[in-house]
């Protein structure tokens, strides 16, 4: 009933977000725009609000609302996995892996333009989630192993990336990059749309499969493995499918921050603990979360865009302190 | 025969913990495991378990090597209670007594009635069920250490593994809780530090030292001043109550006269 209602909050979310900005789109013409190109209707609209709303506007809604909806479900498994609720799509050091990735690719030239911006912070996050996975093998530290590796593997990145935009690049090269990895969905194409969305459904299916082992986890790896979890295999399954998923959503959509450590907390405080809930309303509330949060900084500065990752973070970083605030109340 | 250690022994980064330990209890006894720390308790309830796998010697349920069984399956013939878990989700006591339903689910789909008659029964057996809505972080320690008695009896096991239940919980939880697992209709292992506790709770008591038993048998037979004074390095004095279990009562100073190695 609720994800019921919540499909609907995000399908009205998505049609409003994009009236927004210039040029004059009313809801109507969104209708009629959607019926015709799903072949449903033929009713004639001004190629201009078209191309607009199918070319540019929705695209970018809906890797948006993927982004909210995968990073939102990264945060839930990454900080039940790892008990720890500070825990974030990038506290495997992923998003500091895709930045010298991408800036590998964009200031040093790295793989000969094969690659492009995407394809290197892909592949660089993914080096960062092995080397994070290397060090805390070598640790031996279990689950505090894991987070230290990942902290230390951030900050060996984020120098390597410092180092070589000091060293290298010029300042419009560094800003390019910059911006992108503040988080920015300028520019979203239909190929995006589906690979984002592909990602992010399959994710889901995995994590609501996964519900009832990730509940396990309450009381530590022990409890979870007196309960009949195979503790290692779950736990580096679901590592890797939040690698894969953070990648993904950062190669396209660059880091963006706060989504993933606040909105499973928001969904906590709201429906609960158990995962059979937390999950399905991780992805919606991050969904519509994120096509607002875009609406907003498409908007806010027109025509000069706000990198997303801006706004999520002045939205979830005063949120963030209030659950702290409750957190501390409650203990 | 459902749970078997057969000689068993673990060496866990160059150190035996574990030193040819055999183990057959009997069904629905109450089975005590004594010994100083690092005596090797808590490693042969892993070995017990599962979680961890000897390195001679075999563990086995109903004959089968524990090593073979899928995890789910010895869940739903083993449970465990440890001590002092936490966890920062704000579960209600029922959820977390719902957990034990975690081996016995399809991957898909809701609470079967089986479910909720399991939960029922285990809430009822310990006592909780006026506070079965009850927040988790609300709950006292004795009514925690209950809530897990009662998570893993939802698991319906035949065995219960205990490690040190009664950790920082004041007398009166210790023996309510005790006396829980004693009367329970289903063979249960438990390490304790309490002699006394053992004494009156249990059914026979193993004693290890470095990994190895060192005594085994009923308490009465196993508790006397000659064993404590060798195992744990103090003098006692062991008399008899009323039913004819051992008590023991220590006596200061006594590394003096009784110092072991």
């Amino acid at each position: 009933m609720l994800t019921l209602a919540g499909v609907v909050v995000f399908a009205l979310s998505v049609g409003v977000a994009i009236t927004l900005g210039p040029a004059d789109v009313s809801l109507v013409n969104i209708r009629d725009i959607l019926l015709n190109h799903l072949g449903l209707a033929e009713i004639p609209v001004r190629p201009s609000k078209d191309a607009i709303v199918w070319e540019e506007r929705l695209p970018r809604a809906l890797v948006a609302a993927a982004c909210g909806a995968g990073l939102g479900l990264c945060g839930v498994i990454l900080q039940s996995l790892l008990r720890n609720p500070l825990a974030d799509p990038f506290v495997l050091g992923i998003s500091s892996g895709a930045s010298m990735g991408a800036v590998a690719v964009g200031v040093l030239g790295l793989g000969g333009g094969a690659l492009g911006l995407s394809g290197g912070s892909f592949v660089g996050a993914l080096v960062a989630f092995a080397l994070v996975l290397v060090i805390a093998r070598f640790a031996r530290g279990g689950v505090a192993g894991i987070v230290l590796a990942g902290v230390a593997s951030t900050q060996l990145f984020s120098a390597l990336t410092s180092l070589m935009v000091f060293a290298f690049a010029d300042s419009d090269e560094t800003r390019g990059v910059m911006f992108w990895l503040l988080g920015s969905l300028e520019g979203m194409r239909w190929d995006d749309v589906t690979l984002c969305v592909t990602v992010v459904v399959a994710g889901t299916l995995v994590c609501l499969l996964s519900a009832r082992t990730l509940d396990a986890f309450a009381f530590g790896d022990e409890v979870a493995a007196s309960l009949g979890i195979h503790v290692t295999r779950t736990r580096a399954v679901l590592l890797v499918l939040t690698a894969l998923l953070t990648a993904t959503l950062v190669s396209v959509a660059g880091a963006i921050g706060f989504v993933g450590l606040v909105l499973p907390h928001a969904a906590r405080l709201l429906f609960g603990h158990r995962h059979a809930r937390v999950i399905p309303a991780t992805a919606i509330i991050g969904a519509i979360f994120m096509v607002w949060v875009d609406a907003g900084s498409r908007v806010a500065f027109a025509p000069t865009p706000l990198p997303v990752g801006v706004g999520t973070a002045l939205v979830g970083v005063p949120a963030f302190i209030v659950l702290l605030g409750r957190r501390r109340l409650r203990t | 025969m459902t749970l078997h250690a057969d000689r068993v022994s673990w060496r866990r980064g160059g150190a035996l913990v574990v030193d040819g330990v055999s183990l057959l209890p009997e069904a629905g006894h109450t089975i005590g495991l004594l010994g100083p720390n690092g005596s090797g308790k808590s490693s042969l309830l892993r070995l017990l378990h599962g979680t961890a796998r000897p390195t001679a010697g075999a563990v086995s349920l109903d004959g089968a090597d524990l090593g073979t069984l899928r995890r789910r399956d010895i869940a739903r013939a083993v449970a465990t209670v440890t001590q002092h878990t936490v966890t920062d989700s704000d579960l209600t006591v029922r959820d977390v007594v719902r957990l034990g339903r975690t081996p016995h689910r399809p991957v898909w789909g809701g609470d079967s009635p089986d479910d909720e008659r399991a939960v029922q029964a285990a809430l009822e057996r310990v006592g909780l069920v006026e506070m079965a809505d009850r927040p988790w972080l609300t709950l006292s320690g004795g009514e925690r250490q209950r809530a897990h008695i009662a998570r893993a009896l939802a698991q319906e096991p035949r065995e219960l593994l205990l490690d040190e239940p009664t950790n920082h919980l004041d007398i009166r939880h210790q023996l309510e809780i005790l006396a829980l697992v004693a009367d329970l209709p289903l063979t249960a292992i438990v390490a304790l530090h309490d002699l006394n506790l053992a004494a009156m709770f249990c059914d026979s008591i193993l004693v290890l030292r470095g990994g190895q038993v060192v005594a085994a048998g009923t308490p009465a037979e196993v508790l006397t001043p000659a064993l404590i004074a060798d195992v744990y390095g103090v003098t006692a004095d062991v008399g008899r109550d009323d039913s004819g279990r051992p008590t023991v009562r220590f006596r200061p100073h006594t590394r003096t006269e009784q110092q072991t190695v």
